[in-house]
């Protein structure tokens, strides 16, 4: 039992570290050892390539992961204190919004979007005055930070909503037996015991972001993010490089994902 | 402020985001589904079925996706279940927690990356360069179904396991001891106590990898090199290279309803199983 079980972490893991392996080798082919060296990271990170896609990864992995924990907490609270077909509705948004693949968001939000800017386009550009160049939307940045805002803020929902559920009530209704304001018990009751689950929803949210390939493929328009930079080079050939950003990748994933998990578990007990 | 408003106001920019980014796009796909094709790429609206229609032209990819992805969902679960009950009934207590952990962790790392790593292991110089040396000679791994395979099971092994292990984890361990007590063999106490209790956590777990590789793209664009292809692939082709968009949205609509029967049929198999369905959510 403990055999197949070490088994199967050697399968979860060895590839992953194969990859962190081959990312140290000295040599040009991605495939023998020749030695450890890391100037496949010093080669990646001068790469104004990679650079750029890694500037867009970030700016939209921590603008989405923003506006969606701020709206998602909204949101969750608000749903807290509500019954009836709103709450449905809302349940129902959420529902789909985890469950609908990936790809099928990506392909709505890439028509949805251009359907609509084909009508508002001329529209804008009738009412600019004369002599100016009306501004054209288009997909890009606006768009992958909007739709992966969409579905993280369901995420964001489930998981401060958990957090709520789990909350002991009799804390917000001692604080508005004292003469809280419904705002101060915000504040100062509600607000300090959920925000280990709004931070671990903002972390899982941007490695989410950051992670996403599907939807940026269809909805970034001519904005290249790193894991599109990494599919193309993929379709290229392996190389040493990829290897390094890979690596990379997934150190950040991890770090984010650790703190995520303390902050969760922190919370967790500390509301017990 | 009643706390109506404030409710009201609380769940505006939410609700606001819900309807552009999801609910209006979606409507968009589903009305471009029963439109025509125009010469420049773009859709004629107009009200046919025709798209649908043509549907069989894509049999291929829906053939793959409604083979890999039960028989993906099935050996994940073969491969998570052992694990599962090891982490929950047989794991040191002191250790649970850490080694659940990672379990769940390359869940939430890049897909792609991970895939990338399996390209390199079933490639020519990884795994078969490694029978070559044993003597094996002439195996190919990579671009076959069955890289498709490992790398779905890679993949979602994670997914599996977490539901599993939460159900397992909940059961009586007083009605394993009472089982042998009454002169149980371990495998008859397996099978009418342990694994019964477990259904739930099984049920999530498939229904969640399933749902999941329905829509999956990069695992076959990666690991199957165009040879095996599924439903999402040809949704890519379609909206990226050949843009026919009304075709493709027949696709996705197909897709999608595809998957809301395959998934209601599955939830009325498994409560008439007798097991209720629960929620459990990764972290």
């Amino acid at each position: 039992m403990r055999l197949y079980a070490v088994c199967v972490y050697l399968f979860l893991y060895i590839p992953i570290g194969v990859i962190a392996l081959f990312s140290f080798n000295a040599g040009r082919h991605a495939s023998q050892l020749q030695g450890f060296s890391t100037k496949w990271y010093g080669k990646a990170l001068n790469n104004p390539f990679v650079m750029d896609a890694l500037e867009t990864s970030l700016i939209v992995a921590f603008a989405a992961a923003l506006f969606a924990s701020v709206f998602g907490t909204m949101a969750a609270v608000a749903l807290q204190g509500i019954k009836g077909p709103v709450r449905t509705a809302f349940d129902l948004l959420i529902y789909v919004a985890v469950m609908i693949p990936g790809i099928v968001i990506g392909i709505a939000t890439l028509i949805g979007l251009v359907t609509v800017f084909d009508q508002l386009n001329p529209m804008i550009a009738a009412i600019w005055p004369n002599g100016f160049e009306p501004p054209k939307l288009r997909m890009g940045m606006g768009s992958l930070i909007a739709a992966h805002t969409m579905f993280l803020m369901a995420l964001v929902v489930i998981i401060v909503r958990a957090r709520l559920a789990g909350m002991d009530r009799a804390m917000t209704e001692a604080s508005s037996d004292l003469y809280a304001t419904p705002m101060g018990t915000f504040r100062q009751v509600t607000l300090p015991m959920i925000f280990p689950a709004i931070l671990a929803g903002f972390l899982l949210s941007f490695t989410f972001s950051f992670d996403d390939f599907i939807i940026a493929f269809f909805v970034a328009g001519s904005e290249t993010t790193l894991p599109i930079y990494v599919f193309s080079s993929i379709r290229r050939g392996v190389t040493p490089e990829i290897n390094a950003i890979g690596t990379m990748v997934l150190g950040v994933s991890l770090l984010m994902l650790i703190t995520a998990q303390v902050l969760l578990q922190r919370g967790g007990k500390k509301s017990r | 402020m009643t706390q109506r408003t404030r409710n009201w106001l609380l769940l505006a920019p939410a609700g606001t985001w819900f309807l552009v980014m999801l609910i209006i796009p979606l409507t968009v796909v589903f009305i471009f589904s029963f439109g025509e094709r125009a010469p420049s790429g773009g859709v004629v609206p107009a009200f046919t079925f025709e798209q649908y229609a043509n549907l069989p032209a894509r049999w291929a990819a829906f053939k793959n996706t409604m083979t890999l992805a039960p028989v993906g969902t099935l050996s994940a679960l073969l491969i998570a279940y052992p694990l599962a009950y090891f982490l929950a009934v047989k794991a040191d207590p002191k250790w649970k927690t850490i080694l659940l952990v990672l379990v769940i962790v390359p869940f939430w790392t890049s897909i792609l990356i991970r895939s990338y790593a399996w390209i390199f292991l079933l490639g020519g110089r990884g795994i078969p360069a490694l029978l070559e040396w044993v003597g094996i000679e002439g195996i190919r791994l990579i671009n076959t179904p069955f890289a498709v395979l490992v790398g779905i099971i890679y993949g979602y092994l994670p997914l599996m396991v977490f539901p599993i292990y939460v159900s397992l984890d909940k059961l009586d361990k007083g009605l394993l001891e009472a089982s042998s007590d009454l002169g149980a063999k371990p495998w008859r106490t397996f099978l009418q106590i342990t694994l019964p209790l477990s259904i739930p956590g099984i049920a999530t777990g498939c229904m969640l990898v399933f749902i999941l590789l329905m829509g999956e793209y990069l695992i076959p664009a990666l690991l199957g090199g165009g040879k095996v292809f599924f439903v999402g692939n040809a949704l890519v082709d379609l909206f990226l290279q050949s843009r026919n968009w009304a075709y493709g949205s027949a696709v996705a609509v197909t897709l999608v309803v595809v998957m809301l029967i395959t998934v209601t049929v599955y939830m009325r198999l498994i409560s008439r199983l007798g097991a209720s369905r629960e929620d459990v959510s990764i972290m």
